[in-house]
């Protein structure tokens, strides 16, 4: 009965999509306010609906229903209960579900919440939201049904892949999706402004909080599928460029360029056509996204569902929904009258900057994604890995770093070069200092990048706390702060990056039980290895003592065996200390009773997590700020009348 | 121009939707043969894998006599299971020299020791800086290097049992 509820929950939901778009553009076109009147309830009956079918498919994982074939494909009545409840979203179906479940529930949240937009702007946004809701109900019920039963039911799943059975499961693909399908809001704000011709500063200052809230989730996301992939993986790298991860970042790129555009548009009424370009393209960058990797199209780690006809089903929707946006904006922005114009010292041309050098990040990545594609189209194959992503993108990188400390410290409208240049003044002189004691401590033995890094993250991490000088700190703006503790995050991460490459040291030794290793100040002792058993895996534990002068600590590397599916992981050992991460990885046995093993000592890589949380957290910081300034402007206002 | 501009992005997507499009069709052949394929090899000096084998230069590679280059690891599973083919291969008189992927030698040793030692030389290429200087995509491969130190040929993959006989054709015809 569960799953029959959920699939009728599911085309009720689809039924009502239809039915909000029908009304939306019904009652705008014949400017009929009762056909109108009855969008918003058709929005939030739907959030409730896509909320029940994904409450019921969790239910039959936590249930081990092995009469639904997702469950029998994707789960085993072994293994622990979280990874039942993560697994849910853990493949194909499950995580297409959650992928609409959030986009109903952004859609109810903005037929409730959503108050600053006018009115029939916001009708014609809810009725964008249906269009694409419209659109994803389709490929899930027509191609991907989560709740189809199998007869006979068999004992048995066939359980997850062990890569997957991991705490970070329940985190990262809810919070990269919520990222991810936020932005549509984004998109249909974009539909709505070109639809009712209503690009200015009040559709801005509607827009930004949803864009805000999305990026910060995005970021959240992100961050925690490179802390995953980097203990898990069991390489000690935290980024691959692998297509899968492009297709996260890219999206975060193009939010991070909305998210300063519409700052612009807020606040000055200028760049209005960009704006709305890029809200079009921050979601088209998720669904590109999605689509690569559902499709199978490009080789990647990631590609759990490697299927032609749920290809063509999300190009036709990519198509669709991508392509009649861009025609819509062809069509309409033509009479968006120009935005107010600005001088060429100002912040508005430094975010001008910022938005150009994402923009061509993202386009450098895009490129580089899509570049095996291209060349596959005329006949040769190629694939490209990280050292274009590093050579192209990081020089970029680092001279936005540059720009984001001297964004802050422009003024609105119109500024002096000269000023400015007085303003970055510390910046420099610390950025100096930094690369005359880096060239004498560590000359030739860091390359160019990790050098122009750790110079370029002390300087913008001074420079991102400057907004703040000579500034009473308790009447400063919550959003203020926001914007510093995210460049700041911005710096931190950085410095972790550079840090990483520049001074991890890496061993490999094969060792016996009793064996002694130094390596980077640490001294590791073997003392057994051991077979244990978890819930539903057993492993061999190397059982070690890593001391660096004081007391030892015990470190637990494994090697584990997963039965079903047959699978083997190895769970790194992280000792983390405020200076760096100590990284081991047990591998195979060698001849002679000795056993392979992988040590990293990585200094100040956690600050490349850390950052990613400062960049959130200030993100989150501006939501607030921005949300509570305009309850306090609402309620003097009323006090005021009163 | 601006109406050009605003058109732009239209028409960048639709030429995207397009190449999808053909990817998604296409018939799935995931192989990537290297360019390098009748060209001289590219010059490198790798340091000895192995402790009871000498270190690997391209120089050693071009002797007058047509020899096999096969790219392995020991932390690769097909690579153990292409070993049989390999001893075969040498059984039949094939000079084998070989290049060890972002390995160590302690590992090296052990896989030697485990599934047999075909190789005349093997050089350790660390970072698989000559690996993608081969064009080489993946362990194991194998190349057939003629007299003159040029690829005459590129197997990729594990070498079967019934690959045996071309490779030693191939090795024949690169004299």
């Amino acid at each position: 009965m569960i799953a029959e509820t959920g699939l009728a929950a599911l085309w009720l939901a689809a039924s009502l999509a239809l039915l909000q778009l029908v009304l939306a553009f019904a009652g705008l076109k014949g400017g009929k306010p009762d056909l109108l009147a009855a969008v918003r309830p058709a929005a939030v009956a739907q959030g409730v609906l896509t909320a029940i079918a994904f409450a019921a498919l969790i239910t039959l994982f936590m249930r081990s229903d092995m009469s639904v074939l997702l469950v029998v494909t994707n789960s085993h009545s072994m293994k622990p209960w979280l990874y039942k409840f993560a697994g849910t979203w853990g493949n194909h179906e499950g995580s297409m579900l959650l992928w609409v479940t959030v986009m109903g529930v952004a859609g109810a949240a903005v037929a409730l919440f959503e108050r600053a937009l006018q009115r029939n702007a916001h009708m014609a946004t809810l009725g964008g939201q249906a269009a694409i809701s419209l659109g994803f109900y389709a490929f899930l019920l027509f191609s991907s049904n989560p709740f189809a039963r199998i007869d006979p039911a068999p004992a048995d799943g066939q359980g997850l892949n062990p890569l997957l059975q991991d705490p970070g499961l329940a985190f990262h693909p809810p919070t990269l999706y919520l990222g991810y399908v936020g932005l549509s809001v984004a998109f249909s704000f974009a539909i709505g402004a070109l639809l009712t011709r209503q690009v200015d500063a009040a559709f801005a200052r509607a827009m930004r909080p949803w864009v805000l809230a999305a990026w910060v989730l995005l970021t959240l996301g992100i961050t925690a599928g490179s802390y995953w992939a980097y203990y898990e993986l069991g390489w000690g790298g935290w980024w691959f460029w692998d297509p899968v991860e492009n297709a996260s970042l890219m999206p975060w790129l193009a939010a991070t360029a909305l998210l300063h555009s519409v700052t612009v548009l807020a606040t000055r009424d200028a760049l209005r056509a960009w704006t709305v370009m890029l809200a079009v393209v921050a979601f088209s960058m998720s669904m590109v996204g999605t689509f690569l990797v559902r499709s199978g199209i490009l080789t990647s780690v990631h590609a759990f569902a490697v299927d032609p006809t749920r290809g063509s089903f999300i190009l036709g929707l990519l198509a669709l929904y991508i392509g009649g946006a861009l025609a819509l904006f062809g069509w309409r922005i033509g009479s968006v009258r120009e935005g107010a114009p600005f001088e060429l010292v100002s912040r508005e041309t430094m975010l001008v900057v910022n938005n150009l050098l994402l923009t061509v990040i993202l386009g450098l990545v895009l490129i580089g994604t899509l570049y095996p594609l291209m060349t596959e189209a005329f006949g040769h194959k190629v694939s490209v890995g990280a050292p274009y992503f590093d050579r192209i993108a990081g020089p970029i990188a680092l001279a936005l770093m540059v720009a984001m400390a001297a964004g802050p410290l422009t003024r609105w409208r119109k500024d002096q070069a000269r000023a400015v240049g007085k303003r970055l003044l510390i910046p420099l002189c610390i950025a100096l200092l930094v690369s005359i004691s880096l060239s004498l401590f560590a000359w030739g033995r860091i390359g160019i990048l990790p050098f122009l890094g750790l110079v370029i993250a002390v300087a913008v991490g001074v420079g991102s706390l400057a907004p703040l000088w000579k500034r009473k700190l308790l009447r400063t703006p919550l959003f203020t702060y926001g914007m510093v503790v995210a460049h700041l995050g911005c710096a931190v991460s950085l410095a972790g990056m550079a840090c990483d490459s520049a001074f991890t040291v890496e061993k490999l030794v094969a060792a016996r039980p009793g064996d002694m290793i130094q390596t980077a100040g640490w001294s590791l002792r073997l003392r057994q290895i051991i077979p244990i058993a978890g819930d539903n895996w057993t492993a061999l534990q190397a059982d070690m003592d890593a001391s660096r002068g004081g007391s030892s600590v015990l470190i637990r590397p494994q090697s584990r065996f997963f039965a079903s599916p047959p699978t083997s992981t190895s769970e790194a050992a992280l000792l983390t200390r405020w200076d760096g991460q100590l990284y081991v990885v047990l591998g195979e046995e060698v001849e002679g009773g000795r056993w392979q093993l992988r040590i990293w000592w990585k200094p100040f890589v956690t600050l490349i997590w850390l950052g990613g949380i400062m960049i959130a957290l200030g993100g989150a910081l501006a939501l607030v700020g921005r949300e509570r300034r305009g309850w306090l402007l609402k309620w003097r206002a009323r006090e005021a009348r009163l | 121009m601006r109406r050009l501009l605003i058109w732009l992005p239209l028409a960048l997507f639709l030429g995207f939707i397009g190449l999808f499009a053909s990817g998604l069709f296409k018939p799935d052949d995931r192989v990537i043969h290297s360019r390098l394929v009748g060209q001289p090899l590219p010059v490198f000096s790798l340091p000895a894998a192995a402790s009871d084998r000498p270190a690997l230069s391209s120089g050693q590679l071009a002797t007058g006599k047509p020899r096999l280059l096969n790219i392995f690891a020991s932390w690769c599973v097909p690579c153990a299971a292409e070993a049989p083919q390999l001893e075969a291969l040498q059984k039949a008189g094939a000079q084998i020299d070989a290049i060890a992927i972002r390995d160590a030698r302690p590992d090296v040793d052990a896989f030697l020791k485990r599934y047999g030692n075909p190789y005349a030389r093997i050089g350790l290429d660390a970072r698989s800086a000559v690996q993608m200087a081969l064009g080489s995509s993946g362990v194991p491969e194998t190349f057939v290097i003629d007299g003159k130190g040029r690829i005459a040929h590129q197997h990729i993959g594990d070498i079967r049992a019934d690959d045996v006989p071309m490779i030693l054709e191939k090795l024949r015809a690169a004299q």
